[in-house]
């Protein structure tokens, strides 16, 4: 079947077998290779991705399913190519990520987890970041600076 | 210098990988690339009756299916185990055959029987299913006391009783002489549970074979490219070193699981020949609990005795080590000498003694995972010092303390001797942190709130920066573990550093650039590390075993002391002045007191144009150095660990955990606390969440992120980690190594703070809600019915 959506901003249509799988589509078909395949049960997180501005788990949906809707990937994240979001700044910054597999979708449910506490207006308390984190696995960092990171990427992105 | 050591400087690795530009092997599409799958036992025990492929082969899109009977008949060789670990009575191990492709036998659920080569992954997987295995099963055994006991199933004909090899260090009779007379003897079973490293990237391999040049290229999720090749060549025969190339691209975390050459490399590396297909795997997050190498699972008794002042006389020790259903490559060095010589701790024991009976079970392989013999050692003696110090109604801090060596050198009854360290200004320090002095008050206001609060001391010490090439090669390893570098100053004056160690979330690209920095007083923008490919770096041993600072930089340091001198050469000959009045600082090579200089870069055009060098020398600047350390380093600390129990349910919180550690000098504070969180991170995890499980039939029950619990972000505190160091006199920069000791100190500081709160020392890990709220249970009934 062929599908079209929008990816980062452009509008991309492929052939794909119906049981093609959302990271799938990104990773084999588009080949953005930022998005990582870390379990086979929706435990990791590794493959969040934004699907229409919502974290999603690129694993857990169809790529037909995205008919139409507006993906983003962490290689689309930043404003221009030669820019970087506030929060991929803060995890550098504090240290929050070593092998660097996580990462891709720590920063996804990072700035979703963000946007949603900003716009309902409520402040994301340290364990409100541990408790929203608990779709994504990390085995490297321990999460303590991969918490000081969002919550310094959140204070960057209010002031953006 | 700004950049050098000591400075907290921010990783240049990061960008590519906060971008999504890493470049792992998944990542990675060669032309004509085909996908593998494996075929693999569901059975824990069976003879193989048959193989029937006429089906899968049938299938559009399958490029071929290879068995086990194939590979043995073209020559591929069994699998092996590096480190000859010898008996009590001088046999040898009992090394059983580890085909990477099972041919008669299989003996775990996961062992391969055979690889499936198609067009798409998911056309390879369901071939695989199609392949028709008839077995005809065995009886099975999983645990280490069980395969020992009499009438145990049997795993390989050369290994009768299962047993492996029946090990000892230190003295028997002198131990038991001085425990005999001990004024109190502590007795403990301790258990420590069976892990899985789960590093976030599965592994993963892309094989191809270029028939025109007969020549081999393999991308792989490895901590040792070069141990890759080498095995892969001298052992399993796939092809010449000089004709395989070994890449490890960006590896996502190993902690160990990434060391040893599994049969999926072995078996795309042949498959590509044979189908003249690149052929790539990637393992799903169940084939890897299912084939991964475990770590851990040492069942032990110990006994402690003490004098009448409460300084210990004697350590006996005896460990069951279940090493699974075959030996992976340093599995025998795990359980024995990364083991049994840590017993002696931080303390002056006289007299240990410690037997080893390694086992093979009808479970995945076990090697070396995260501390890989030292966790093992450590939970030993710190779990046995607090509940010693319990028993004799002593503080646990002030019998460790009374107890610690306080000069160096000091040798051990069990073979290392320790160099260096301040155990005491280190428990001090953690004290400090902690506010241990203010416990009893939390401890009161916590039981206000209906909670029950604990606190535990780890006072660790490891064996890192792995190692003394003779010495580990008198104990049976058959490498050499030095390490090498190259140092390649351009013409341009930027500079390459080639290193031999591998960088898989460690940030060598950022700490390796700084000690090169410091040492020519260079931007580490200037300075690339490159590493990882066999091609580009000459050889090497690769990450493991906190090596990379202790062996590795030392590597750099040596090849950067031979270009240094060349650089002062070429300086003097050009500025006309004595190679001694040469200084380089600030980018420039200068004649000291004097405004006579080189800028850095006009040194390295010098040394390439070769236009006006000294007679007789070499153009060029570029040197390469072997290091090999000339001893083992000894980081050591004191961990302490708080923690409040909810008597009604045993759900158990980490409240506080405060490390402090020597680790000798440090390179970037940044990282290194990184290392120690990540590492208290898994410690946590082993104490309180992770455990293998297997059924009687062998079936893993654990072998999902849905079964096996994998520490979370809202499982853990915020770590407080200080540093009391000591330099390391062994090698060039005083370093001792930090990648595995939060790993190593944490567990028993976990489980001593626990049992602290619950009044029970008997507790297993992982403390589980049910497991501590079973343990408190009862702790109450005795204490009513006392």
């Amino acid at each position: 079947m062929k599908i079209a959506m929008t990816v980062n901003g452009k509008s991309v249509s492929r052939e794909v077998s119906d049981n093609t799988l959302l990271v799938e589509y990104i990773r084999d078909h588009l080949r953005l290779t930022g998005t990582h395949v870390g379990c086979d049960t929706s435990q990791c997180g590794a493959c969040v991705v934004h699907v229409d501005g919502q974290a999603t788990k690129s694993c857990t949906m169809l790529a037909a399913s995205a008919e139409g809707l507006a993906v983003t990937t962490v290689e689309g994240l930043a404003k221009s190519k030669d820019d970087l979001h506030p929060m991929q700044v803060a995890f550098k910054e504090n240290h929050g990520l070593q092998c660097g597999f996580c990462t891709p979708g720590m920063i996804m449910t990072a700035t979703d987890m963000v946007t949603r506490y900003h716009t309902q207006g409520k402040e994301l308390t340290e364990d409100a970041i541990r408790v929203h984190l608990e779709g994504n696995i990390c085995r490297c960092t321990g999460y303590h600076n991969i918490v000081k990171s969002i919550a310094d990427g959140a204070s960057k992105m209010t002031t953006v | 210098m700004s950049e050098g050591i000591g400075a907290r400087v921010l990783r240049k690795e990061d960008k590519r990988f906060i971008t999504g530009k890493g470049r792992y092997t998944d990542d990675i599409v060669e032309d004509n690339q085909a996908y593998a799958a494996f075929v693999r036992s569901p059975h824990a025990h069976a003879r193989i009756v048959s193989i029937d492929t006429t089906a899968a082969m049938k299938m559009e899109g399958v490029e071929t299916v290879l068995n086990g009977a194939q590979l043995t008949g073209d020559g591929i060789g069994n699998i092996i185990c590096g480190w000859a670990v010898a008996s009590k009575d001088g046999s040898p191990m009992n090394m059983g055959a580890w085909s990477a492709l099972a041919t008669e036998k299989v003996r775990y659920v996961g062992d391969a029987v055979a690889i499936v080569v198609a067009d798409t992954k998911s056309l390879a997987k369901l071939a695989a299913e199609a392949v028709v295995v008839t077995y005809e099963e065995l009886p099975v055994v999983v645990g280490s006391l069980q395969a020992l006991a009499g009438g145990a199933p049997q795993l390989h004909e050369n290994a009768p009783g299962n047993l492996i090899f029946d090990w000892e260090i230190g003295d028997l009779a002198p131990t038991d002489a001085a425990l005999a007379a001990a004024a109190h003897v502590t007795e403990m079973d301790i258990t420590n549970n069976r892990l899985a490293p789960n590093p976030m990237e599965p592994r993963s391999a892309i094989a191809t074979f270029n028939d025109a040049e007969d020549h081999y290229t393999l991308y792989t999720t490895s901590q040792n490219p070069h141990v890759a090749r080498l095995v892969l060549s001298a052992f399993y025969n796939v092809a010449p070193e000089h004709k395989l190339r070994v890449i490890a691209p960006d590896v996502g975390g190993g902690f160990g699981s990434k060391i040893y050459i599994y049969p999926e490399e072995i078996a795309c590396l042949w498959a590509a020949m044979k189908s003249g297909r690149s052929v790539k795997w990637t393992s799903d997050r169940t084939e890897a609990f299912l084939t991964d190498a475990h770590g851990r699972d040492h069942v032990s008794t110990a006994k402690i005795g003490f004098d009448g002042d409460g300084m210990i006389v004697g350590l006996k020790v005896n460990t069951k080590a279940n090493l699974g259903a075959y030996m992976s490559l340093f599995s025998s060095a795990v359980p024995t000498y990364l083991y049994g010589t840590l017993l002696s701790g931080q303390y002056n024991i006289a007299n240990i003694y410690c037997d080893v009976q390694a086992v093979y079970t009808n479970t995945v392989p076990v090697d070396a995972y995260r501390g890989a013999g030292r966790p093992e050692a450590c939970y030993v003696i710190e779990r046995i010092m607090e509940t010693a110090a319990r028993e004799m109604g002593v503080d646990p801090a002030e019998l460790r303390a009374k107890n610690f060596v306080t000069s160096f050198p000091h040798q051990t009854p069990v073979i290392m001797a320790y160099d260096s360290g301040d155990f005491a200004t280190n428990q001090k320090q953690a004290q400090k942190a902690a506010d241990v002095a203010g416990f009893r008050a939390r401890k009161a206001e916590a039981l206000g709130r209906g909670k029950l609060r604990g606190l535990g001391y780890s006072n660790y010490i490891e064996a890192c920066g792995i190692a003394p090439s003779a010495a580990v090669g008198s104990l049976g390893a058959g490498v050499g573990l030095w390490e090498s570098a190259e140092v390649r100053v351009n013409p341009v004056g930027t500079i390459e550093i080639l290193t031999g160690s591998h960088s898989h979330g460690q940030g060598h690209e950022t700490t390796f650039a700084q000690i090169v920095a410091e040492r020519f007083d260079l931007p580490t923008e200037n300075i690339k590390i490159v590493h990882g490919d066999t091609d580009k770096v000459q050889f090497g041993m690769g990450t493991y075993g906190s090596r990379s600072g202790a062996v590795g930089m030392s590597a750099i340091v040596k090849a950067m002391d031979k270009v240094e001198a060349k650089v002062k050469k070429i300086a003097a000959h050009v500025l006309e002045a004595g190679e001694d009045d040469i200084v380089i600082e600030g980018g420039a090579v200068k004649v000291a007191g004097t405004d006579k200089q080189m800028l850095w870069h006009e040194v390295g055009l010098a040394a390439y144009t070769a236009h006006n060098i000294p007679d007789g020398m070499e153009p060029g600047l570029k040197e390469t150095a072997f290091y090999d350390p000339t001893n083992f380093t000894f980081p050591a600390g004191c961990y302490i660990c708080e923690v409040e129990v909810d008597p009604d349910t045993g759900v158990t919180e980490v409240v506080q955990f405060v490390a402090s550690d020597d680790f000798g000098t440090i390179i970037n504070p940044m990282i290194v606390e990184g290392q120690v969180h990540g590492g208290i991170a898994q410690g946590i995890g082993q104490a309180m969440l992770e455990n293998v499980v297997y059924d009687d039939a062998g079936q893993q029950l654990s072998a999902s992120y849905m079964d096996y619990t994998m520490p979370r972000a809202d499982d853990l505190p915020n770590y407080s980690v200080h540093h009391a160091s000591t330099t390391c006199p062994g090698n060039p920069l005083g370093m001792k190594g930090c990648g595995e000791a939060g790993a190593i100190g944490s567990p028993p500081a976990v489980i001593n703070a626990i049992t602290d709160a619950i009044g029970n020392n008997n507790l297993s890990m992982p403390a589980t809600p049910a497991a501590v709220w079973t343990a408190l249970q009862a702790a109450s009934i005795k204490l009513a019915a006392e």
